[in-house]
């Protein structure tokens, strides 16, 4: 057991974004009436589910050094074919589920497949699954399509109660479940490990013996999977599906990934900072809407704010670490040139 | 054959076969496409509309292609797009009778001071800071757009001023203004990188960061300014589009033009891993991206399934320039590829 004194440098971060949502509630709560209340802190959730789980999927991409982004047309397509199946097609919802969740699946572990065989940037074979995914949405329709099954609409309008008379929906169950998923998987499983040795250096774990090039096309894979299911929450909290969904999701995506404390450069990073920094995301936009002179675009501008300052704060903290060896092989460097 | 193989070794020789490729297609199945007409004083056809729609995405892909060769990546352009659109409309006021609130000059020279600021920020959190190119410029990304309507007040402002309306609609000798700017841009960029020692310079810092430090080029201050360039070209192009529909709308203006851009820089034949760069690569990459863009629609196809086939492009071309997958395809063949 570690002391909960001793602080692990690498769980900074989380704790900073932990400390900025308590502080950020406590300035809601004393500024505006009706702020604090379990329901609006349950609400956050209801509004990000799908936020929280394409971020489960993304922060595992991330901490192996990789970027997915694909996820916000993934998102789209999962809840244009979801809507599609259910209304145009007339099938069952339990056999949409899984189908839409296969071809999720599907469409990740072939971006996996291509980025890890032939040495591609992720950035670019991701960016093509973005266009792809996009297009394929206006394929099956340009219109909005609306759901109208009654399974869906009732899992839509079904409420949880928790405390009280505060509820939370179906999609918040999913989103927690996934994200249990997520941390039991990084935390007590091979996989896991395999995941933050590729992040620490991909080379050593290759020659450690591990499956990288299997685990790294599994991500790829999970993370298009995270992305399908977060269709299927979106079609709950929206009950339709739209070609236009998730734009820029990608980025937002990534942004709570950043604020939750994993490093884009890989190795670092954890599945509960990521839903510190979806809290965050959608407590900014609460506050906005308490506030009430601003409109809605500041939220975009106070998380790049945040990106950046989430960013700089870990540049200091690998500076004053790498500081010192830095000066080392600048030394050996120079002594070999010379 | 000896000219043929000097020939296909020029950097320029694919991008323009698949460039020409393309245009047989449509020699053959896309009628009247060559078709050049003379209206209202200028030349008017598909052919003029390509270059026309292209010139925001080339301005684009010059800066890019100086960042990508550093071995860098700049996703804000789209954004800053926008917010170059946004300033300039802000300051020039959609008045109906077409007077403008300042003088156009002083509103576009503004709009592109502004975003070669937001081209400096992202230098100097690469340069200075020392973030990754794709984080750094990820933050201007998200803000950007956000800023850009803030500062339209998240209205959509139209504008009725007739003088400005040359830079994205008007025609010099029968050709649109927007290429002569492109033009112009393309040639001082030419000249500033080949002409002198800064291509070098910038291709070296791709390369190996450290050893360009060491043989005394100041790698910091060339990353700063090819940030700060690539804002210049992204402030000019929003001026262009800005100009061309005569509307700044912050959400829509420049989406997803990052991407196509830096298609256009890859199809060019610049690498994503740095240290070389092809400037007339990368506007023929764009002029190939408007004229598959263009063919598609010339289909009938709706413009967002166009999104599939540039999907395919992307994917292939990657393939294409992938080691491994050329020594796959060439061990079918029973052939070993030289590395």
């Amino acid at each position: 057991m570690k002391s909960l004194i001793k602080i692990d440098p690498r769980n900074l971060p989380v704790l900073v974004t932990l400390g900025l949502l308590v502080v950020m509630w406590i300035v809601g709560s004393v500024s505006f009436i009706g702020f604090f209340s379990l329901q609006n802190f349950f609400n956050l959730f209801i509004d990000n589910a799908y936020l929280i789980i394409l971020g489960v999927g993304m922060t595992f991409v991330i901490i192996t050094g990789g970027i997915d982004l694909s996820v916000g047309s993934m998102l789209a397509f999962s809840t244009m074919l979801t809507s599609s199946l259910l209304e145009k097609s007339g099938w069952n919802p339990w056999a949409v589920v899984p189908v839409v969740l296969a071809s999720g699946l599907a469409v990740g572990l072939f971006m996996g497949y291509i980025i890890q065989t032939f040495e591609l940037p992720p950035f670019i074979i991701t960016l093509a699954g973005l266009y792809l995914m996009r297009g394929l949405c206006y394929v099956i329709s340009i219109d909005t399509i609306g759901i109208s099954n009654q399974a869906w609409q009732d899992a839509a309008h079904a409420q949880f109660n928790i405390i009280g008379n505060n509820f939370v929906s179906l999609g918040v169950l999913i989103a927690l479940a996934v994200v249990v998923v997520g941390i039991f998987i990084s935390r007590s499983t091979k996989v896991g490990r395999t995941v933050y040795a590729i992040g620490g250096n991909e080379q050593s774990a290759i020659l450690m013996g591990l499956p990288v090039a299997r685990t790294k096309i599994m991500l790829y894979g999970f993370s298009g999977f995270c992305a399908a299911l977060a269709g299927i929450v979106f079609t709950l909290y929206t009950l339709s599906g739209y070609a236009l969904n998730g734009q820029n999701m990608e980025m937002d995506t990534i942004s709570t990934v950043v604020i939750g404390g994993t490093l884009l450069t890989g190795g670092v990073g954890s599945v509960l900072g990521t839903i510190f920094g979806g809290l965050v995301y959608g407590t900014i936009q609460v506050l906005i809407v308490f506030q009430g002179t601003l409109n809605g675009w500041w939220t975009r501008i106070a998380i790049g704010f945040l990106v950046f300052l989430f960013c700089f704060m870990q540049r200091l903290f690998e500076a004053r670490k790498t500081k010192g060896k830095k000066e080392i092989k600048a030394a050996t460097v120079a002594a070999e040139a010379g | 054959m000896a000219w043929l193989k000097s020939l296909t070794q020029r950097r320029i020789f694919w991008p323009l076969v698949a460039l020409a490729v393309l245009m047989c297609f449509n020699l053959f199945f896309t009628p009247h496409f060559f078709r050049v007409e003379v209206k209202e004083g200028h030349l008017y056809g598909n052919v003029i509309d390509i270059i026309k729609n292209a010139a925001p995405f080339m301005l684009l892909a010059l800066g890019l292609t100086l960042v990508i060769a550093t071995k860098g990546i700049d996703i804000s352009v789209g954004s800053i797009v926008a917010i170059s659109a946004g300033v300039s409309a802000m300051l020039l006021g959609g008045d109906l009778g077409g007077v403008p609130k300042n003088p156009i000059a002083f509103a576009m020279i503004i709009a592109v001071l502004v975003s070669v600021l937001a081209g400096m920020w992202n230098g100097m959190l690469v340069s200075r800071i020392g973030m990754q190119p794709i984080i750094a410029t990820l933050i201007l990304s998200v803000a950007g757009r956000g800023i850009a309507m803030v500062a339209t007040n998240a209205m959509i402002v139209w504008l009725y001023i007739k003088p400005f309306a040359i830079w994205g609609q008007g025609y010099i000798f029968g050709l649109p203004v927007s290429i002569f700017v492109v033009a112009g841009m393309f040639i001082l960029t030419a000249l500033a990188t080949r002409r002198t020692a800064l291509g070098l310079f910038i291709e070296a810092v791709g390369i190996n960061p450290t050893a360009a430090r060491f043989a005394g080029i100041n790698a910091k201050n060339i990353l700063f300014w090819v940030y700060a360039f690539s804002g210049l070209c992204a402030g000019i192009s929003g001026l262009i589009v800005c100009s061309t529909v005569m509307s700044a709308d912050g959400n829509n203006a420049g989406l997803g033009y990052e991407l196509s851009a830096i298609l256009a820089v890859v199809l060019g034949g610049t690498s994503l891993n740095g240290g070389k760069f092809y400037l007339m690569g990368s506007m023929v990459g764009a002029l190939i991206v408007q004229t598959l863009t263009t063919t598609i629609y010339a289909f009938n196809v709706p413009p967002e399934i166009a999104k599939v086939v540039i999907a395919l492009v992307v994917l292939i071309v990657s393939l294409l320039q992938s080691f491994n997958f050329r020594s796959m395809v060439a061990g079918l063949f029973g052939k070993k590829v030289v590395a």
